[in-house]
Parts: C-alpha cells; structure tokens; sequence
C-alpha cells in the first residue's frame, strides 16, 4: 500500500501516455495490477457479486485501453478517470439506468496539455487524496458512503439515526476542508 | 449548440446533488437535469470534476478484490478482439435548443418533441428515464402560469429557453430551480417568448387546484 501510494499520479499519467502512443501491454499490466483490484472491491461493495464484479473490472480496464486517447491529465489524475469508468459501468450493470454525461465544451480539437498543468492537476490530486485521509473517521465513513454505499443522503441520514441536516453539513464541512487543501 | 452566457446563469445545483451524481447513486432523470445543466455551467461542471477527484481517491485508497487467475490476459484478449479504440466524436458546432443530454433522449433538437397539450396552452413531453423518477420537457407560453403546486418530493425545473418566475425569483435560461417538500409555488412564464424547461420529480406533484389533480393519473406529472 505505503508502495502504491509513492508511486505518484504523475507516473499513472506516462503508463496512459504508454498505451496511448504505443501500444504498451507492460505498462497496461502495471496499471492492471495496481487498479483491477480496487475498480473489483468498489463493485463488490456496491452489490456486485464476485463474478460480475470480476467481469465488469476486465470491461473497466479494457476501456481504459480504448479510450486511453481521450484522457486529458491536465483534467483528471488517472484514479479519478478510473473511478469515473467504473462508476458508468455499475450504472449500467448494476442498476440498468443509462448515465447522461454532460455535452462536450466547444472547445475544438485540443492541443497536447500543458505540461505545467497537468503537474499541477496532479499534484493537488494527490493533495486531496492526502485531505480526504486525514479526515475524522466519521466524516470520511460518510463520504465513503455516499460513494461505494449506494445510499443516498436520506438513507444515510436512517442507516446513523442522524437529522438530514447534519449529515449535509458534516459533507459540506468535509468537502470545504477538501477545498482549502487544495487552494 | 448557442450557449447562454455562463455569467447569466445565477441559480445553479446544490453541491449535494453533485456530488451525488459524481458517486452516480441519484435516478435516471436527475442524472440526465445535471448534466444537462452542466453542459451550460462551467462552474457547476468544474465543481463536478473535483467530486470525481473525490471518487478517485477513495478508489485509490480502496481495499483490493482478488483478481482471477487469467483476469490480465483475459483482458487482453478483449482488447486484442474489441479492434482500434473509439475516435473522439468530432466536435460538431451548431446551434440547438437543447443539451445534447436531452437531444440524445429526444432523438434530436425542439422540433423532434413529440408534445402532448395539458391545458392552457402547456405542453409536455415525458422522457423514456428508466426507474421511479419522471423527467418531462415542458412548453410554457409566454404569460402563462402551471397551475399552484406543492412536492412530495423533490423537483428540479431546468429553463432551456425563455424565462419564468416564481416567489423564488427568476429563473433564465441555464437556471435551475430546486424544489422541495417546503415548497409551493405558481411558476409564470414571462411574457415575449414561450418557456421551455426540463423539469424532474421524484414523485408525484400536488395541485391545490382541483382540475389539474383529476388530470394528474392521465397525465403522468
Ligand atoms: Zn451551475
Ligand atoms: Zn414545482
């Protein structure tokens, strides 16, 4: 884990860059061993059995290969693109809803990212990775929660016996400390 | 598509609701108003963004599921078998009414809704959402009020064109409106140009008058 975590978003972003430009099955491996296991635990643990989850963690995985031309690093560090595939696909496969995704900006054909940017959008990723850890153990459940539980704010509101209007508050505190540690 | 100026847009989404749509637990309809509403906001979309990079690093912070056995080379396989990856989609500048999220449920811009007149001029078009939450496409003429109504739930009204006001002030195009349990209101589409809104509800709303709640089984709002 302590080795996972020193291998930086900055490195994720040449293992795309790899399978982008060449092709490269050593660096989708590397990417493979360290993200398959995480996209399979987020899908068992929002009701996927370990055959879908199995399933939907090669799909998640192999999307990544195909779509690997349409990460843009100055957006999003490779776990939040990650995370944004296997949401859609348990979206789709777990509660066979369609995922309406915003109109792409009109921004035409992007040149290749900033390199200053994309070190930047890394870094603060990691920032927050840094934030989201040290937070109290309750807000974090509840963030975790909202996330992998599949509860919405009211059910979380049931599951603790705790008001609506505390819980949003705890989030919103705890998304305001996200938002201060990455200024 | 014309896009109204992001500046104009002064009622935007709560931040529960995009981070629920980033964690993807909200239904169908609502899924479709915020991304549709963020195909117009650039605030509320870079919002959006960091609740992903929320996701993205609990992923990482995720404990592991074991992989099977031939799971790599398995994926391989599919990927050797799925061809060349997917062209980005060309970037197709024109102009439309309508979000390209909406145009994809619509089959295309205003002119391919199939209306359905609900008295005093309104039309509406429901929208094939799966699951418990409606989503319908609303045509308001200009002048015109939807009859007083309280929620059961909670509605979200999204203006694609025109304007329309209530006592929560007014609402222009790319505005959202959020409505809840504590509130009744009588929307009223300003005069010069006809309203059209996205609106979504996840239940049935309640009409103080009592035409319209007759109407309500036929009309599925
Ligand atoms: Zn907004
Ligand atoms: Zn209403």
């Amino acid at each position: 884990m302590a080795e996972d975590r020193a291998q930086g978003a900055s490195e994720w972003v040449d293992h795309v860059v790899r399978i982008r430009d060449a092709r490269d099955e050593a660096a989708f491996a590397e990417l493979f061993a360290h993200f398959a296991p995480r996209v399979k635990a987020f899908l068992i643990r929002s009701g996927a059995d370990d055959g879908l989850a199995e399933e939907c963690a090669q799909e998640v995985m192999a999307t990544l290969w195909q779509k690997a031309h349409l990460f843009d690093p100055a957006r999003a560090s490779v776990s939040t693109w990650v995370f944004t595939i296997a949401r859609n696909r348990r979206i789709d496969a777990l509660r066979r809803q369609r995922r309406p995704e915003p109109e792409d900006l009109p921004w035409g054909p992007e040149a290749e990212p900033q390199q200053d940017d994309v070190l930047a959008l890394q870094q603060d990723s990691e920032r927050l990775a840094e934030a989201l850890r040290s937070l109290p153990e309750k807000q974090r459940v509840l963030i975790e929660r909202a996330y992998f539980g599949e509860l919405s704010h009211s059910e979380i509101a049931e599951e603790t016996g705790l008001p609506l209007g505390t819980i949003k508050s705890r989030i919103r505190l705890a998304l305001d400390r996200l938002r201060h540690a990455l200024r | 598509m014309t896009k109204p100026m992001n500046n104009d847009i002064t009622h935007h989404l709560s931040p529960q609701l995009l981070m629920a749509y980033s964690a993807g637990t909200l239904p169908e309809a609502f899924d479709l108003i915020v991304a549709s509403h963020l195909s117009l906001c650039d605030q509320c979309r870079a919002e959006a963004e960091s609740y992903d990079a929320v996701g993205g690093a609990l992923l990482e912070d995720e404990p592991t599921a074991e992989m099977a056995e031939d799971s790599l080379a398995a994926t391989l396989r599919m990927i050797r078998m799925g061809g060349e990856p997917d062209e980005p989609a060309p970037a197709r500048p024109g102009t439309h009414v309508l979000p390209r999220p909406i145009r994809d449920y619509v089959g295309g811009d205003l002119d391919a809704v199939r209306w359905q007149n609900v008295g005093r001029g309104v039309r509406q078009a429901l929208l094939p959402v799966n699951g418990d939450a409606r989503a319908r496409l609303l045509h308001i003429p200009a002048g015109t009020a939807v009859p007083d109504h309280g929620h059961q739930g909670l509605e979200l009204t999204l203006v694609l064109r025109g304007a329309f006001s209530d006592t929560d002030g007014r609402f222009g195009p790319g505005d959202v409106e959020i409505a809840d349990q504590e509130i009744e209101h009588t929307p009223v589409a300003e005069e010069g140009e006809d309203c059209i809104c996205l609106a979504v509800t996840d239940a049935p709303l309640r009409f103080s008058g009592l035409m319209p709640r007759l109407a309500q089984p036929f009309l599925k709002i």
